[in-house]
C-alpha cells in the first residue's frame, strides 16, 4: 500500500513539475509584449513612453534573462507569490482569482453533482425500459452533441431576450453591491440559473449515455446470467450491475470535479459569468503573463489533486484494485 | 420420478428465421441418475440445458412439456419459473469461472442468494462450512473476492453454491471444458459425490467429451443437429451403439494401445448441417453411410431394447427382420 501511494505520489510531483515549466512557458511564446499593449492603451509621449515602460518591465522582473525569470519564478511560486496582474495593475494574481474562485465553485459544483447523480439514476433506468431508450436517450445524444457555446446562446436569447426570464450577464444585478440581503442573493440566483441549466443538460446527457451502455454490458456479463439461471430477482441483479458500472463513472466525475477551478470557459464567456473561465479569457487578449499563468496553476492543481483522490476512491471501491496492489506493478 | 422431456422444440429467433435448435426432444432421466448429453458444437445440447432453466429470447418455445419430480415446469414463464430455479432445479454453468461478481464477496454473494429463499445465511452457514470442506476449500474463500480464487477453485465456488439448496436436478454444463486432464476427472468424481451425499438427486452432464462421460455417466444420450440420436445405458452407448452417428463417433475416438501413426485416426466426413433451414427428415442422412429413402422422413426416437432409444430407420429395419 505505501509503496504504491509512494510510486503515485513521485509520478503525481514529476507531473507538476513538467506541467508548470510549461504553463510558465506558453505565455512567453506569444508574440507580443504584454507592457506594450498595456501602455499603448495609454496616449503617451515618447518620452514618457520610455520611461513608464522601464518601469513596468522592472516591475514585473522581465528585465533579467529567461533562465533567471524561469528560477525567479520558481522562488516566488514556493512563497506563495503568484506575481501581480498586468491588465488588473496592481492587483495580485492570487486576489484576482481568489475573488473568481466562488462563482466557479457555486456554478460548477451543482451543475456537476446533480447531472452526474440525475444521468447515472436516468442511464441506468434507461437501460432495462424500453421506451425510456427510445425516446429520451436521443434527445440525451443531441444535447451531448450539441456545439456547447450555440446551445448556451440559445438559451441565452429564448429565456433571456424572447421571455425575458433571465438575465444574460453577470454574476448578479449591476445596480447591486455584492453583499448579504434577499435581493443579493435572489438577484445572484436569477443570474445563476441559465448557466447551471446549460452546463447541466449538456453533462446530464453524456453521463446518461455512458450508464446506460455500462449497464446493458454488465446485464450481459456472465454473473448476471448466472444469478438469472439461479432465479435471482432483477431487483437484486439490477443492484450488482448498477454498482459495477458505475465505477467508470466515478472516475468521470472527479476528473470533473478537478477542473473545476478551471471554470466553464465557454459558459462564462456566453453568459458573461466572472469566473476563473473568463478570466482567463481576459488575460489571454491582454498578454496578462501572470494571470494566465496563474490560472493555469490551479487548473493543474485541480487535475493533479482529483486524480489523487480518485487513486483513493478506487482503492475503496473497487476490490480489485485493492488487491492488485499486492501483486505485480504495484 | 425425476425428470419427464415430452416432444420439447425450442427454436432461436432471427431476423432471417427460426433457428431450429431443439426439435421434439423426448427422453427421461430417472431418479438419482447420471446422464450425460454429447454430441459436437452446436447440436443443440446446451440449448435443451438452457430451455430447462432459462429459457429467454431470442429462444422461444415451439412446443413441448417438461415434468420435475410430477409437477410440470412452467418452462415458458420466466417469473414463475424463478421459484423453481435454484431450489428444485439448477445449473453449473460453462462460465464458472466468470459466474461470480468481481466485486462482492464471496460469502456476501452467497447470502444474498439465499435471503430470497426465505433461507437464514447464518442457519445455512454450518452446512456451507460442511461443503466447502468437502470440496477442499477453506472456510475463509467466503470473506475473500472472486479474483483471489483460481479458477479451479472458483468453480467448486459455484458447485457447491449451485447445489446448496439440494436441487432435486442439476444441469453441468461443460464444466470440465476449460480443465487438465487430472483436474477433470477430479471435478467429476466431485459431482458423482455430490449425488452420494444427496446434495443433488439427479444430473445432465453436458459435454462434447465422451471419455469424461464414460468414467461418470449412468447413461448417455447422443444428439445430432438438434435432434436426439440415441439414448442408452454408458456401456451400451460406448460397446454395442446402434445409431450410424454414435457408432462412428465412438470409432472416432482413440485407443489405448493403438499407434496412430499406423493406422490414421477416422474422423466423420462432412459437417453438420445448418439449423436456419435444415434438411427435412433425419439430419444426419448426407453424411450417413447407411442411409436409404426412408430418412428424408424424420425417424422417431424409439425403445429398441429396454433402456436403449435411437432414432434411426435403417436400425428399426434390420431390426424388425431380426
Amino acid at each position: 500500500m505505501r509503496r504504491y501511494f509512494g510510486r503515485k505520489l513521485l509520478i503525481y510531483v514529476l507531473t507538476f513539475f513538467l506541467a508548470v515549466t510549461i504553463d510558465w512557458l506558453i505565455p512567453r511564446f506569444m508574440p507580443g509584449d504584454p507592457v506594450q499593449t498595456m501602455l499603448s492603451r495609454a496616449a503617451l509621449h515618447a518620452e514618457a513612453r520610455e520611461v513608464m515602460y522601464g518601469y513596468y518591465v522592472r516591475a514585473f522582473g522581465l528585465d533579467v534573462p529567461l533562465w533567471q525569470q524561469y528560477l525567479n519564478f520558481w522562488n516566488a511560486l514556493f512563497h506563495g507569490d503568484l506575481g501581480t496582474s498586468v491588465y488588473l495593475f496592481p492587483q495580485p494574481v492570487v486576489k484576482v482569482i481568489m475573488r473568481a474562485v466562488p462563482y466557479d465553485i457555486l456554478l460548477l459544483l451543482p451543475a456537476i453533482l446533480l447531472s452526474w447523480f440525475a444521468g447515472n439514476h436516468f442511464g441506468a433506468i434507461a437501460a432495462r425500459t424500453r421506451w425510456l431508450d427510445n425516446t429520451l436517450l436521443p434527445v440525451g445524444y443531441i444535447l451531448t452533441a450539441t456545439p456547447y457555446m450555440w446551445l448556451g446562446i440559445l438559451l441565452a436569447w429564448v429565456f433571456g431576450i424572447v421571455l425575458g426570464i433571465f438575465p444574460i450577464a453577470g454574476a448578479y444585478s449591476f445596480e447591486l453591491r455584492p453583499h448579504l440581503s434577499g435581493a443579493f442573493l435572489a438577484s445572484l440566483l436569477k443570474h445563476w440559473f441559465l448557466p447551471f441549466a446549460s452546463i447541466f443538460l449538456v453533462k446530464f446527457g453524456g453521463w446518461a449515455i455512458g450508464m446506460r451502455n455500462m449497464i446493458i454490458y454488465e446485464l450481459e456479463s456472465d454473473y448476471a446470467h448466472y444469478l438469472e439461471a439461479l432465479g435471482t430477482p432483477r431487483k437484486l441483479i439490477r443492484k450488482y450491475a448498477f454498482r459495477n458500472a458505475i465505477l467508470p463513472q466515478i472516475t468521470g466525475l472527479a476528473l470533473d470535479l478537478g477542473v473545476i477551478v478551471a471554470g466553464a470557459l465557454v459558459t462564462e464567456v456566453v453568459f458573461s459569468y466572472p469566473g476563473i473561465g473568463y478570466l482567463i479569457l481576459q488575460a489571454i487578449q491582454n498578454q496578462d503573463y501572470f494571470l494566465i499563468q496563474g490560472c493555469f496553476l490551479f487548473i493543474i492543481i485541480g487535475v493533479l489533486l482529483a486524480n489523487f483522490a480518485i487513486d483513493i476512491a478506487y482503492v475503496i471501491v473497487d476490490p480489485r484494485t485493492r488487491l492488485g496492489m499486492t501483486g505485480e506493478g504495484a | 420420478m425425476s425428470l419427464q422431456v415430452e416432444e420439447l422444440t425450442v427454436y432461436y429467433q432471427t431476423l432471417k428465421g427460426d433457428v431450429r435448435a431443439l426439435e421434439e426432444a423426448t427422453f427421461r432421466v430417472a431418479d438419482g441418475e447420471i446422464m450425460g448429453l454429447a454430441g459436437e458444437s452446436g447440436c443443440g445440447k446446451s440449448t435443451l440445458a438452457n430451455s430447462l432453466i432459462l429459457l429467454k429470447p431470442p429462444m422461444r418455445l415451439v412446443k413441448g412439456r417438461v415434468t420435475l419430480d410430477g409437477e410440470e415446469l412452467p418452462i415458458h414463464d420466466m417469473e414463475r419459473m424463478n421459484s423453481y430455479r435454484f431450489e428444485r432445479i439448477s445449473i453449473i454453468p460453462q462460465y464458472a469461472m466468470n459466474a461470480l461478481n468481481p466485486t462482492q464477496k464471496i460469502g456476501k454473494i452467497i447470502a444474498d442468494l439465499v435471503r430470497w429463499r426465505q433461507v437464514d445465511f447464518d442457519d445455512i452457514l454450518p452446512e456451507l462450512k460442511r461443503r466447502l470442506d468437502l470440496v477442499h476449500l477453506s472456510y475463509d474463500v467466503l470473506d475473500m473476492y472472486p479474483i483471489e480464487l483460481s479458477g479451479g477453485m472458483k468453480q467448486r465456488v459455484v458447485m457447491v453454491l449451485s447445489t446448496l439448496l439440494n436441487p432435486s436436478l442439476l444441469l453441468a454444463d461443460e464444466i470440465t471444458s476449460a480443465l487438465d486432464v487430472s483436474s477433470q476427472k477430479a471435478v467429476m468424481e466431485m459431482l458423482v459425490s455430490f449425488r452420494g451425499w444427496e446434495f443433488v438427486r439427479s444430473v445432465i452432464v453436458i459435454t462434447h467429451d465422451l471419455s469424461i462421460l464414460y468414467q461418470v455417466a449412468d447413461s448417455i444420450l447422443i444428439m445430432y443437429a438438434g435432434q436426439l440420436a440415441e439414448k442408452a445405458s454408458t456401456v451400451a452407448i460406448i460397446r454395442a451403439p446402434r445409431h450410424p452417428y454414435t457408432r462412428m463417433l465412438i470409432s472416432s475416438l482413440p485407443e489405448v494401445g493403438v499407434k496412430h501413426a499406423e493406422r490414421r485416426l477416422t474422423g466423420i466426413p462432412g459437417t453438420p448441417p445448418l439449423l436456419l433451414n435444415p434438411p427435412e427428415g433425419c439430419r444426419f442422412r448426407e453424411r450417413c453411410p447407411v442411409a436409404f429413402e426412408k430418412c428424408v422422413d424424420v425417424p422417431p426416437f424409439i425403445q429398441i431394447e429396454p433402456g436403449h432409444f435411437v432414432a434411426c430407420w435403417k436400425e428399426f429395419e434390420t431390426n424388425a427382420r431380426a
